[in-house]
């Protein structure tokens, strides 16, 4: 059997596999609450057609061994292969769920399931429209290969967007209403989704909009560059003067729901900078770091507590803060030492430990005088003059977050970044380039544990109160994955990785049962495509490319002798 | 072109190994290694795979400590100093295997060769691309995506960029083809007139004989032989060990 067709038909059963799970642990059902574009198409419907997308797209792509790139309606028919496949899948499991009986061991595989999945028609009509839809939507994924690649992008981020804007339905409702255009809500929203007129223009808006940039973004960079420097200036005054303007109103324009989520991000924000110091920059692979956080959150609720169990100088904010840096600091100094001669796994393992011996710590009756053990500490006040409401303690944060990412750019570009550079790269050479990798080491992590109990303690003062319970392993993770996902070593990548891996499951809240296997999906797809993050630096991006591109180099060298890859229409 | 213009011998030489012991783990790498480096010479190290050539030049930069013995630079003893102090004595260390920075740039890799000296460093390049003019083409390309013999230029450069007194060169010669071989060494008879001791270990005992003014052949982890280039190099027990004679 031909290679492609073959491939196309396995990839088109996994997406049925996948469709399988998705349906019998109720997701499709639940999401069949909300309209992704109203009357039209619930998101419950969506789900297996972006599947069988997927699927035609990796059906109708390049195959790497034999090496293989369909073209034209060749693509396109695999595609359609391919989504056909699942489509074939998806009819067997609407069958199987109205025929055979198994809801004492699977409670989703009901004769409901089997209606959504045949869109609301019997079970004649529905087979042939699900699998004529599911080819079409592989076809459609394949034909991404086949049209422009700049058009293919402005198409995919079109439909991602638009998407988003229709799951945002809640939060968009609320920002329309607070800044005053309620007007458009009519216009775009519907039953929990977006109108169909809606969805239209928010696809042809960004996809009209990333079609521009892909085709005048380089020239119009350019022109940026050949203005002259004074101009260039004012330029980039104005937009900081703007963006932070934007910054300043947020809470007002967003609201109290949505402020309370970009607080959050926010303290995110402040972990993956600090972490990203420890891990990105100097390449030290630190699972623990959830301790500075908690150091960072039980000093400021000790120091400025009224109900602190021991002895309580309540302090205010801004006063206990120099405080809690110098003890996170010194903690930091402490984790670091024993582990200085530990590399990569060995360091990792060591800190994982680090992180549970602190929760454990907090948690004991051995420290119970101090810090309440389970009990923990109560009242803590929010950093005066700010009340605690999500809207009032956006400021601090944003200003930490601020004060942090200029903090974290500057050492980057100096000597000491260099040095972590060095260092991350071969130690052993850093040193005999004559650089103090100790010094260095604790440097790191003394910096990174300042950055992650700045966290702790606004998040002390934002929740007012101090369990062991909210410093778990999960932070740690947290805070690792979103500097992976956002680009490891870059300081945009931090911002953008905490508004996607904390911003989004907090807005999607609704659908927290399948929050973790969302998030899961994600990570696992990330780092099948784009291992390198969001927003990679340009080292972090190299190192993760240099085989692929050696791949590539010895297949171009190995095509010239043998003749081009194969391209068969 | 065996050399003969032996500078000579000062009251004190620049650099002195006495009984020098190493140890991995439990292995004895070095059993006492005892060599001289006189100020402005170019002294080679050779032997074969294994005999302790790389071991002896980390024991110097301080990158592997010895357990035992003493390395006295100038008169002050070393052998205690980790290896980012050792630098700044002005002792480069040129490691094997060519390690570059592979994802930092040529220039980048220079700049850090002078990491332990804070003052202005452009002189100091203009040096390194004159001996080099291929870095100076490739200033801005990432170090892995170089060839071999660029990456030894770059990793002699960045140890350059440190000013040395005396540079520890090992295996410059690796992998490179006979034609990049031939140029290596010419630059480091250039680096020498120019006034920093080299200190030379190869596995390619002919060119380095030819290249140095005195030798030393290692074996095991002792000092097997100690004499002049040339004497070496007509040594019937070295031609027959190590240049390929029978």
């Amino acid at each position: 059997m031909d290679p492609l067709m073959r491939r196309a038909i396995i990839t088109g059963l996994l997406g049925g596999a996948a469709v399988i799970h998705i349906g019998l642990i109720g997701m499709i059902d639940a999401f069949q609450s909300r309209d992704t574009i109203a009357d039209v198409l619930t998101l419950g419907a969506l789900l297996p057609i972006l599947i069988a997308l997927l699927i035609g797209w990796r059906s109708g792509g390049p195959m790497r061994a034999p090496h293989i790139i369909p073209t034209g309606r060749r693509a396109v028919a695999l595609g359609a292969l391919g989504g056909g496949t699942t489509g074939l899948v998806i009819t067997a499991l609407a069958l199987f769920t109205t025929t055979i009986d198994v809801r004492w061991i699977l409670s989703n595989a009901s004769p409901s399931l089997a209606e959504e999945l045949w869109y609301g028609q019997g079970a004649a009509l529905g087979s042939v429209l699900v699998i004529v839809v599911s080819a079409a939507a592989g076809a459609a994924g394949a034909a991404l290969h086949v049209i422009p690649g700049t058009i293919a992008r402005a198409l995919t981020v079109g439909g991602i967007t638009a998407i988003l804007v229709a799951l945002m339905e809640p939060f968009v409702v609320a920002v329309l209403r607070n800044i005053g255009l309620r007007f458009l809500e009519g216009i775009f929203y519907a039953q929990g989704g977006l109108t169909l007129i809606g969805f239209v223009l928010v696809f042809a808006i960004t996809a009209a909009g990333t079609y521009a940039w892909a085709t005048r973004g380089r020239e119009t960079k350019q022109r940026v560059a050949a203005m002259p420097p004074d101009r260039r200036r004012t330029g980039k005054l104005v937009v900081y003067f703007v963006l932070t303007a934007f910054l300043l109103v947020l809470p007002q324009i967003v609201g109290s729901r949505l402020s309370e989520v970009v607080g959050t991000v926010g303290l995110y924000i402040l972990l993956g900078l600090g972490l990203n110091i420890v891990v990105g920059f100097a390449g030290l692979l630190d699972l623990g770091y959830v301790a500075f956080y908690a150091v960072g959150a039980y000093t400021t609720a000790v120091l400025t507590s009224a109900a602190s169990p021991a002895f309580s100088p309540e302090l205010p904010f801004f006063g206990a803060l120099p405080f809690v840096i110098v003890a996170a600091m010194l903690i930091g100094l402490m984790v670091g030492t024993p582990v200085l001669r530990l590399r990569g796994d060995y360091l990792a393992i060591v800190t994982l430990g680090f992180g549970e011996i602190a929760r454990i710590l907090f948690l004991s009756a051995w420290a119970q005088p101090l810090v309440g053990g389970a009990q923990g500490i109560l009242s803590v006040p929010p950093p005066i003059p700010f009340g605690r409401d999500p809207q009032s303690i956006y400021y601090p944060i944003l200003f930490f977050c601020i004060l942090a990412a200029v903090a974290a750019r500057s050492l980057q570009g100096s000597r000491v970044g260099r040095a972590w550079n060095a260092m991350r790269e071969d130690e052993s050479v850093a040193e005999a380039t004559g650089i103090n990798t100790v010094t260095y080491k604790l440097l790191a992590f003394g910096l990174g544990a300042a950055f992650g109990c700045i966290s702790g303690a606004l998040f002390a003062t934002k929740i007012g109160t101090v369990f062991p319970v909210s410093f778990d392993l999960l932070v740690s993770i947290n805070a690792l994955a979103l500097i992976i996902l956002g680009g490891m070593g870059n300081i945009a990548g931090v911002i953008v990785g905490a508004l996607v891996l904390v911003g989004l499951p907090e807005l999607l809240r609704e659908f927290s049962e399948f929050r973790l296997l969302i998030y899961g999906m994600v990570l696992v797809t990330m780092m099948l495509l784009r291992p390198e993050g969001l927003l990679p630096s340009r080292s972090r991006r190299a190192e993760l490319h240099e085989r692929e591109d050696a791949e590539d180099q010895y297949e171009d060298e190995a095509g010239e002798e043998t003749g081009q890859p194969v391209v068969t229409t | 072109m065996t050399r003969t213009d032996t500078p000579a011998a000062g009251a004190q030489p620049l650099l002195e190994l006495t009984d020098l012991h190493v140890y991995y783990g439990n292995i004895e790498a070095l059993k006492g290694v005892s060599l001289t480096v006189g100020r402005g010479e170019v002294v080679t190290l050779i032997g074969s795979n294994g005999a302790g050539k790389s071991t002896t030049l980390r024991a110097i930069s301080g990158t592997h400590k010895p357990r035992s013995g003493t390395i006295k630079f100038e008169g002050r003893e070393i052998q205690h100093l980790p290896a980012h102090e050792v630098v700044t004595f002005g002792i480069a260390h040129s490691p094997e295997g060519r390690k570059v920075f592979s994802r930092m740039t040529v220039f980048e890799n220079l700049q850090m060769g002078a990491f332990s000296r804070r003052e202005k460093i452009d002189d100091d390049i203009t040096r390194v691309f004159d001996l080099f003019p291929r870095l100076r083409e490739r200033r801005s390309q990432k170090a892995g995506t170089m060839s071999g013999g660029e990456q030894q230029m770059l990793a002699m450069g960045r140890a350059l960029m440190a000013h040395p007194t005396i540079l520890l060169l090992d295996e410059p010669s690796m992998g490179l083809s006979p034609i990049l071989t031939e140029q290596i060494f010419k630059i480091i008879a250039e680096i020498n007139e120019q006034g920093t001791t080299v200190l030379l270990v190869e596995q390619n005992a002919l060119m380095a004989l030819h290249a140095a003014h005195r030798g030393y052949v290692i074996q095991t982890g002792k000092i097997l032989l100690a004499d002049t280039a040339a004497n070496l190099a007509a040594n019937e027990q070295v031609r027959q060990a190590y240049l390929g004679e029978i």
